[in-house]
Formats: structure tokens, sequence, C-alpha cells
């Protein structure tokens, strides 16, 4: 038995996101049982845990694309109130595009793969109100160079390019409209190590230079351990354990993070 | 002198369940460290030196015991504080080193080591700077600065470490065998910029295996080898 810790006491900000109690079935299967949750304002929240631990379900929650039974989720904004769950669609998306960012491990969920790199960031800038042409196009260029995407390539479609473009070009949607937060979902997952250890750079200097509140959802450890600063152990739906990431993985105290940390090679 | 750290009654004990053990790591330790202080842990293999170290930086989680802390922000029990708290700690008072480097893939060394004064707020220029002038107290040459630690010897790695976690002055520092592979130009500097620190106020507990390197810093002695008086006074650092 270790200790139990105490509500936070010198940070005196607020939680920037903040999810209390969500439950989310399909069917007669536990996706989310009383699941809740604190992301403070630039701090990375690592999620970990096998397939089916509800990890996605979890992510596509905060993103709203998931609504759940009940629970509530808050995000500490200026003119964003109350249970964001009960916002209408339209809203909704208004939300989710202008102040959340998402990166899919499969581009297809986040990209038209056939329009071209720029215009797939541009359309983020148009949903938000933008309509002028050169401020979009300056715009997207400026996005994809901080996701360190090669400038020379903006007109090319998705369709065309290797995997770690494609996740390049989802970051730059993402973070085209400077998000309050970015939501990662398997990143680097199906990348080569090279060009993984690549995106996991750009993403650290995205985090560093300004700030980005994260999450980030990976059954791979040695993405978590790189970028989180605090880790949370989901199973079958639950969450079984969190703490600071160097925390759980040299004193994990639950026996099935135990097995997930010593299960690493 | 001022008080900065108080630690009574700590416990730790390492739960695995896969044997169904608990194994115990160290038992009721209590001491007190005044800003400027620097204690020698001593203790045999397996006395729990190190575990004692994580347990203060919070790695481990403490199973009894209470760690008050005399923040820049106010006291704070560090067993018990959140996590959120303890990362901002972190980033401000309370630095740990260790003799290995966590070198992350493709970042420069000099940018690895004005890593934590970023995260302090310092501007990007102003940061590299201070990290350059750091690489070069700890004689890593002037080539490998913008180059990839991966690549480093041990000892050159060791270097590029040290250099950040020692660039931010902070309240309380702790030691896990740093100087353990340094050669001596690196281990002279390490000890010229401890004595800095430790002028300048910062509090230390440290491992050494080699304590003679630090001789002249330490103040107190504290033994974690069972059924020796806890906390001795310091006459001898022959250890």
């Amino acid at each position: 038995m270790s200790l139990t810790l105490a509500a936070p006491q010198l940070v005196s900000m607020q939680p920037l996101l903040r999810l209390d109690n969500v439950n989310k079935h399909y069917g007669k299967v536990t996706a989310l049982h009383d699941v809740s949750a604190e992301v403070f304002p630039g701090e990375v929240l690592g999620i970990v845990g096998e397939s089916g631990s509800g990890k996605s379900t979890l992510l596509r929650c905060m993103n709203l694309e998931e609504i759940p039974e009940s629970g509530s989720y808050t995000l500490d904004l200026a003119d964003v109130d109350g249970n964001l769950f009960e916002l209408d669609r339209f809203a909704r998306r208004m939300l989710c595009a202008t102040r959340i960012g998402i990166v899919y491990q499969n581009p297809h969920l986040g990209l038209l793969m056939h329009h071209s790199s720029s215009g797939n960031v541009a359309e983020r800038l148009l949903v938000a109100g933008e309509r002028r042409f050169a401020v979009l196009r300056q715009k997207a260029t400026e996005a994809l160079d901080a996701s360190e995407f090669p400038l020379e390539r903006l007109d090319a479609p998705p369709v065309e390019l290797s995997g770690g473009m494609q996740q390049r070009v989802q970051l730059a949607k993402a973070i085209a409209l400077e998000p309050a937060l970015l939501l990662l979902d398997e990143p680097t997952t199906g990348l080569d190590v090279s060009v993984q250890a690549l995106v996991l750079d750009t993403l650290k200097r995205l985090q560093q230079d300004r700030a980005i509140t994260m999450v980030i959802v990976s059954h791979d450890l040695g993405v978590i351990r790189t970028m989180a600063d605090r880790v949370m152990v989901m199973r079958r739906g639950r969450v079984v354990e969190q703490g600071l990431a160097d925390q759980i993985f040299q004193d994990p105290q639950h026996a099935y993070t135990q097995q997930l940390v010593h299960a690493k090679l | 002198m001022t008080q900065v750290l108080n630690v009574q009654g700590l416990s730790k004990a390492f739960t695995m369940h896969h044997l169904g053990k608990h194994l115990a790591a160290f038992d009721d330790i209590s001491f007190t460290l005044a800003a400027g202080e620097f204690v020698l842990l001593k203790g045999r293999n397996g006395a729990g030196k190190s575990t004692l170290l994580r347990t203060l930086y919070r790695s481990y989680l403490p199973h009894a015991g209470t760690i008050m802390f005399h923040s820049s922000f106010g006291e704070i029990d560090l067993a018990r504080a959140a996590d959120v708290d303890i990362g901002l700690l972190r980033a401000s008072d309370i630095g740990f080193v260790t003799q290995f480097l966590t070198a992350r893939p493709r970042v420069a060394a000099e940018a690895l080591v004005a890593e934590p004064l970023r995260r302090a707020g310092w501007d990007a220029q102003d940061a590299l700077a201070e990290a350059r002038k750091w690489l070069e107290a700890f004689g890593v040459k002037r080539d490998l600065w913008p180059a990839y630690p991966t690549t480093f010897s041990g000892g050159e790695q060791q270097k590029v470490n040290l250099a950040r976690a020692l660039i931010l002055p902070q309240k309380m520092l702790l030691l896990d065998e740093p100087t353990a592979s340094l050669d001596a130009g690196a281990r002279a500097a390490l000890v010229a910029r401890l004595a800095d620190l430790k002028a300048s106020g910062t509090a230390m507990v440290g491992v050494f295996h080699h304590p003679a390197d630090v001789e002249h810093l330490i103040d107190r002695v504290i033994d974690l080898t069972p059924d020796v008086i806890a906390n001795e006074e310091r006459d001898d650092v022959a250890v």
C-alpha cells in the first residue's frame, strides 16, 4: 500500500480538461466505466492500456465524436461553459474545429486523401470562418512548416505521401488554429522506427515552443515514456492507476501496470 | 540555518504482485536538511540509498511517513503531494542527477541542456547561450554541441547529463553517483559547480561511490545500514 495523494495545493491553475464519471457501453461491452481525468495547461497526459482497454474511446469522447451515456466534460476556456457532452451537434463541431486538434493513427480518418496537403490544412481554417485566399495559403504553409513538412510538396495530395508525411499533414491541420488541446491517437503506430522518432521530435518541439496541452494514447510504452508528464493506465474501461510518468515506469503499484511495464523489451 | 527538508518516519517497500511478495527497502527514516547543507548517504549495497533518493524525488511512492519540503511556493509534503505539484517542483525547486543520460533520438546536446531553462521560461537564444557555457565548463568538445548525444561515448553523455541537470540552480539537489564514469577534468568541474550551488544555498543529498571526490563539501553522513545509528555527525568521511 502507498499513501493517498492530496489534491493539488501549489498549482493554482484549474485543469484545462476535466472529465467526471464517464460511462460508455457498446451493447453489453463496457467501453468506459466511471472514468474521471484531469489535464492541466501545458501538460502531456499519456494513456496506455492493451487493445480494448477503452483508451481510444476516451480520446474520442474528448474530441466529442462519442457521447457517453453519462458523465461530464468541461474545458476551462473563455466562452466555453457547461457540460460539453450536452452541446448540440453544431456547437460540438465548431468547438472541435476551433479549439481541439486531433491526429489519428489512420490518416484516412483525418484527411481528404486526394486533396492537396495545403488544402487539407486550409479546410480547417475555412471551417473557422477564414475566407481570404492569401491568408488561408499563408496560415496553412506556416502550420505545415511548424510540423516540419517539406514545403516544396505543399500541393501534393496525402495519397502520394509516405506515412510519416501524412502524419505531419494531420498535425499541421490539428495545430493550424492553435488549439487549446491536442489529442493524439497512436500517432506513430505503423511508422518506421526512424520516422517515428522524427514525428515524436516534432511533437516534443511543438510542445516545448507552444506549451500545447496534449493527450496521447498509445500502446507503445516507449512513445508514452518519451512524451508524457503523467500517465493513466486503463484496463477494461477502467482507470487502474495514474501517476507521474517516471513513477508509473519505475514503481508501478497495480498488478496490471507491473505486468504491462515488465513486458516491455 | 533555514530548513529545506524534514523527513519523518519514511518507509518504502515494493509489492511484487507476480511473486506475491512485499520487499522492504528502508524503514522509518528521519532526518532534516538545511539550506546549503550537503548530506552524504552511505550504507552497503542494497541498503536503500538510491531508493531513498528516488522516493524523495517521488519516482518511487513511499508507504509511510512525511517529507515536508519548504518549496518556493510554500511548505508541502512530498510524500502526499499531487502529481501535478511534484511536476511543478521538479521544474523549479528539485533537481535529480543520475549517472545516466536519458537522451532522445535526434535532439542536439545543446538543445537537451537548454531544455530545463526553456521549461523555466527562458528565451530560446539565452537558454542556448547558457547551455553552451555549461557544455564548455564540463569539457564537452565544441564540435559535439550540435550533435546527437545518443551517438556519444558514455563519458561524454555523462557530461551532457550533468550540464543539463545542474544548469538551473535549485533549492534541493539529489545526487545519485554523479561522478561515476567521469574523467578528472569533468569531475573537477562537477565538484566546483556543486560547491557554488552549495554556497548559494542549494541543499544536497547524495550517494557517491568515491566520497573522497566531494569530501570537503560533506556536512553530515547518514548511514542506511540497518542497526547503525541513523544520523551521525560528520567526523570522518572515509566511508
